[in-house]
């Protein structure tokens, strides 16, 4: 035989045993058909719309943080400035990104730019405010506020991503989407269904705090309360009952009510080790919170109950008060949480408090959901699909071209395998459209193979012998199929970059398809035939 | 050897007025649809909005799920029943709550609404029981259960064994079932379910009478943004084509390729008004296959016209152009026939799902196989003809000669390695 055939023979050889060693003998060598079935469950991953689940895309509030940034700047300012005995009419946030400083008396400037300089160095730039003497702005630099973005986009995906693995799901994804600059994340949760669970727990605040409770009296509103005492102490603030500790004062719900709060926090959600769920023992059938608090923070709250032995202390969380337990005794590094648990909501607050609170607010941008029974239906119609038009090729191919026709048939499912081979190598998931591109690219590979066979066939009609026949169909159909791929591929290629989700999954198999094809319905196509040339008789007709 | 065309002798180019009369019926009954007619319908992923599908144990009654949509305050919405192509009767009803103008956290609640009324129309069983054809009822909560229960005394790694149970009833239900039970018995066809695990099984559940197939809910900030990247892909993508070809054979074969199939995306886009087909993202990927499609017909036609032009130096181009397409007929037909029976079997059996894809592809390989000689060659004999070249193609210059017209040169279409 020709050598140069039986390196041809040995490569292709090659590349069809290592096709098979990722579709079937990957991770363990397989010793049953079981093994080889799980060996391919294992390495062609189901996209969500085929094995059921959910995606999300959450985009995390940005704007919130720079905010927030710039209030705490104003407090600390308000306080440096007071320190230093600066006089001044106010300081106050203008909007997001400005404070506004106003009639600053011009001796003591040097103070405010001195402070602005040591403090906020490349954070704030001051300038005299228009229109307005001895006032300035303060601007909230684009760099510090893309930084803060940044910074709050990066902890609310942690954050996110340590509530969601919290729930023992199987492989969730959350990842940053959106390039760079982008606020938005993507959450994948594989065989999920059902988001409620998932939801909430991720747009939980998670903001806890422990305040000491200054006033044993509620109040319905904030008017009651001023009605009563004129004037709101410093340092003071009324905060509202959670919804479910309203009838806390009367035993009924009445709507709202408000406790007096000491501004400053003892602890924070930040100081927490730990948090699991557990039965309330004095209230049996509900569920209560346990914590443990860091060291650090347990010098703090140790002293702090045994100096406020007999008052409340109120637990906040998000904002509202959920109860306001008597502090008994010391507590130096542990405690709990009720109110009304149950089971459920006792253990997402669990895990919410573990992760930590979110930096900023989250909005849904979109939100899909497969149900297991849609995805599996997918598949069986994808695959039946599938496999009945491959049949159906495969028979006309056979009746119209012969013998060659079984090249064609050879080609086209070792197409398949090189495909599929691929999806299970690099790891892309199997999508529906990805099932379609699968589908076309059965389509291109019946048009290499009928434009090399009726180039054949003109050959012959115009009196070249077989062998002939052969290497000048496939050297004519050779140019036109790289111009059709090519043409495909580049048009696949910028749907692969350009686009999302389903687009790209169907641009993958197709490109992967497309290459593959030209291995099988040219070259190995073209070996098998000179092999074939080389065993029969040098004048006979060739079937094709 | 069995041979579609003998030797195959049409003058096609002769016929080109009726093609474009053709393309011109087909052209405006689409835009008159879609202007003046029903317009195109977009999907979800375009025009955001919540969509609920849900697949009932009996057929419901579309007044009934209004009502209780009514009830929510959200009787506007669309509710749409959904049927297989064998399917007689129809089990399965998609919920459309429009988005247009609203917030996502609206969109969030609009979802609940939706769920709401179900539940409120279609009363889940009132027992505390957990709903076994509900979404969350997975494989690990059913093992929960049957593992606290116990039914099959299992004491070595009962666990897993009962993941793995659970994990075959539930494949029953999704597959078998259609995702809803109706009967609990049916379960004992499951290899591993005994009495005694249908008797636990029965006990811990309740049966309702639909289950949630598929929610997708997309705000205004997404469906802008999958609106653009459309539009950009299919832009980028046509243009990167039409460079490729240029470089490949000349400009004007470029423009008339990109024209053509400019031409089956309208036609295309016209069916779907008028069909009523919902374009999603789905479509824009099957559009952009059939982009691709019929450039490859066109190709192969143009790239034997660029053969047959070196050959055949003393005929007019029309008939070079003849030529090559009757001499690839054959595969034309061919390859657009067995294609378009694979994506017509796609478009009978690949479900719901991909039904608008498969829909888009079933029209598109027809008006893009007609188009590569209907649309793209006519043009370029036409552009050659406009030009006043090639009219006897061995004596002038033609074919949109680079140097067309300065002196008489022969070499109308080199191959692409020469220039």
């Amino acid at each position: 035989m020709n050598p140069n055939l039986k390196w041809k023979g040995l490569f292709i050889a090659a590349v069809i045993v290592f096709c098979f060693y990722f579709l079937f003998g990957y991770p363990t060598f397989p010793t049953s058909f079981a093994q080889v079935k799980d060996n391919f469950n294992k390495q062609i991953k189901l996209g969500l719309d085929l094995q059921g689940g959910s995606h999300m895309i959450l985009q995390v509030q940005v704007q919130e943080a720079v905010a927030q940034e710039t209030d705490t700047t104003v407090d600390r300012l308000t306080t440096a400035l007071r320190g230093k005995n600066v006089h001044y009419d106010e300081v106050r946030r203008v909007d997001d990104t400005h404070i506004l400083v106003r009639n600053i008396d011009p001796s003591q400037y040097s103070v405010l730019s001195d402070i602005v300089g040591t403090q906020y160095n490349n954070v704030w730039d001051t300038a005299p405010a228009a229109g307005e003497a001895n006032s300035y702005t303060l601007t909230l630099r684009p760099g510090a506020v893309a930084a803060i973005e940044e910074q709050t986009v990066t902890q609310a995906k942690d954050t996110i991503e340590q509530r969601i693995n919290a729930l023992g799901l199987t492989e969730p994804t959350v990842q940053p989407r959106g390039g760079r600059n982008a606020d938005e994340i993507l959450v994948q949760l594989p065989g999920v269904a059902d988001t409620a669970e998932a939801r909430r727990v991720i747009q939980a605040g998670g903001q806890l705090e422990f305040r000491l409770v200054n006033d044993p009296q509620t109040y319905p509103s904030v008017a009651a309360y001023m009605a009563q005492h004129t004037v709101l102490p410093a340092g003071d603030e009324l905060v509202p009952a959670c919804a479910d500790n309203r009838d806390r004062a009367s035993g009924s719900n009445t709507g709202d009510l408000f406790y007096m709060l000491n501004r400053a926090p003892i602890v924070t959600g930040r100081d927490l080790r730990s948090a699991t769920e557990t039965r309330n023992t004095t209230n049996p059938g509900t569920w209560q919170v346990n914590f443990t608090l860091s060291p650090e923070a347990a010098r703090r709250f140790g002293p702090f109950t045994q100096q406020n032995i007999g008052r409340n202390m109120a637990v906040v969380l998000d904002h509202c008060v959920k109860s306001d337990p008597v502090i008994n005794a010391r507590i130096d590094d542990s405690g709990m949480i009720e109110g009304n648990f149950s089971q459920q909501s006792a253990h997402e607050l669990a895990v919410v408090l573990r992760a930590g609170a979110l930096p900023a607010s989250i909005k849904y941008l979109e939100e899909r959901t497969v149900g297991p029974s849609l995805g599996a239906d997918s598949i069986r119609h994808g695959v039946q699909a599938s496999i009945l038009s491959l049949l159906v090729v495969m028979f006309f191919m056979l009746i119209y071209y012969r013998l060659s026709g079984g090249n064609a048939v050879l080609a086209l499912i070792l197409n398949l395998v090189i495909l599929l081979a691929f999806l299970a190598m690099s790891g892309a998931v199997l999508t529906l459209p990805g099932i379609a591109g699968v589908i076309l690219t059965i389509g291109m590979g019946v048009d290499s193979n009928v434009l090399v066979f009726e180039r054949i066939r003109e050959e012959i009609r115009n009196g070249k012998s077989s062998a002939a026949a052969v290497e000048a169909g496939f050297d004519n159909a050779f140019r036109t199929i790289i111009d059709t791929h090519v043409t495909t591929v580049v048009s696949a290629a910028f749907l692969g970059f350009f686009g999302t989700g389903p687009i790209r999954g169907f641009a993958i198999t197709l490109v992967v398809g497309l290459v593959a094809n030209i291995f099988t319905a040219v070259y190995v196509s073209k070996t098998i035939f000179q092999y074939h040339l080389t065993k029969m008789d040098r004048q006979a007709e060739l079937s094709i | 050897m069995i041979e579609l065309f003998k030797q195959p002798n049409l003058d096609w180019m002769g016929k080109a007025k009726y093609f474009y009369a053709l393309s011109g019926i087909l052209l405006l009954a689409g835009w008159i649809s879609i202007f003046f007619g029903r317009g195109i319908k977009y999907g979800i992923d375009f025009s955001g909005g919540t969509n609920v599908d849900v697949r009932f144990a009996q057929p419901p009654s579309i007044d009934k799920i209004r009502a209780g949509l009514t009830a929510q305050g959200i009787g506007t919405s669309e509710i749409q029943p959904i049927r297989d192509i064998s399917a007689k009767s129809s089990n399965e009803v998609l919920i459309f709550v429009e988005g247009k103008g609203q917030d996502e956290d609206l969109m969030q609640s609009s979802r609940d609404k939706v769920l709401n009324a179900l539940s409120a129309t279609y009363g889940v069983a009132t027992s505390d029981k957990p709903d076994f054809n509900s979404n969350s009822t997975t494989p690990s909560s059913l093992a929960a259960v049957l593992t606290i229960r116990d039914p099959l005394f299992l004491s070595v790694n009962a666990g897993d064994r009962y993941q793995q149970l659970a994990r075959k009833i539930l494949d029953y239900r999704d597959s078998e079932a259609n995702g809803i039970l109706t009967n609990f018995d049916d379960l004992s066809k499951v290899p591993g379910v005994t009495p005694a695990v249908l008797n636990v099984i029965k006990s811990s559940f309740s049966l309702g009478p639909f289950t949630i197939r598929d929610i997708a809910i997309v705000g205004p900030k997404v469906g802008a943004e999958l609106r653009k990247q459309a539009v950009y892909v299919t832009l980028y993508a046509l243009g990167g084509m039409l460079v490729y070809i240029a470089l490949r054979f000349e400009w004007v074969y470029g423009a008339a390729a990109v024209l053509a199939v400019f031409h089956d995306v309208l036609i295309t886009l016209g069916f779907f008004s008028l069909l009523r087909f919902e374009i999603s993202l789905t479509v824009i990927a099957a559009l952009l296959t059939l982009v691709g499609y019929s450039m490859n017909d066109t190709i192969v036609i143009f790239d034997r016209i660029r053969e047959n032009n070196r050959l055949l130096r003393r005929e007019l181009f029309a008939s070079v152009v003849n030529k090559s397409i009757n001499q690839t007929l054959s595969r034309t037909i061919l390859t657009s026939g067995l294609t378009f029976l694979t994506v017509l079997v796609l478009f009978l059996m690949g479900g719901q799902v991909l039904r608008a894809f498969s829909f888009a592809l079933v029209v598109g390989i027809v008006v893009g196989t007609y188009s590569s000689f209907g649309i793209a060659a006519p043009i370029v004999v036409a552009w050659n003809r406009w030009r006043g070249h090639g009219v006897m193609a061995g004596t002038g210059t033609a074919a949109g000669n680079k140097n067309r017209g300065s002196e008489n040169v022969t070499g109308r279409l080199a191959p692409a390695g020469r220039r």
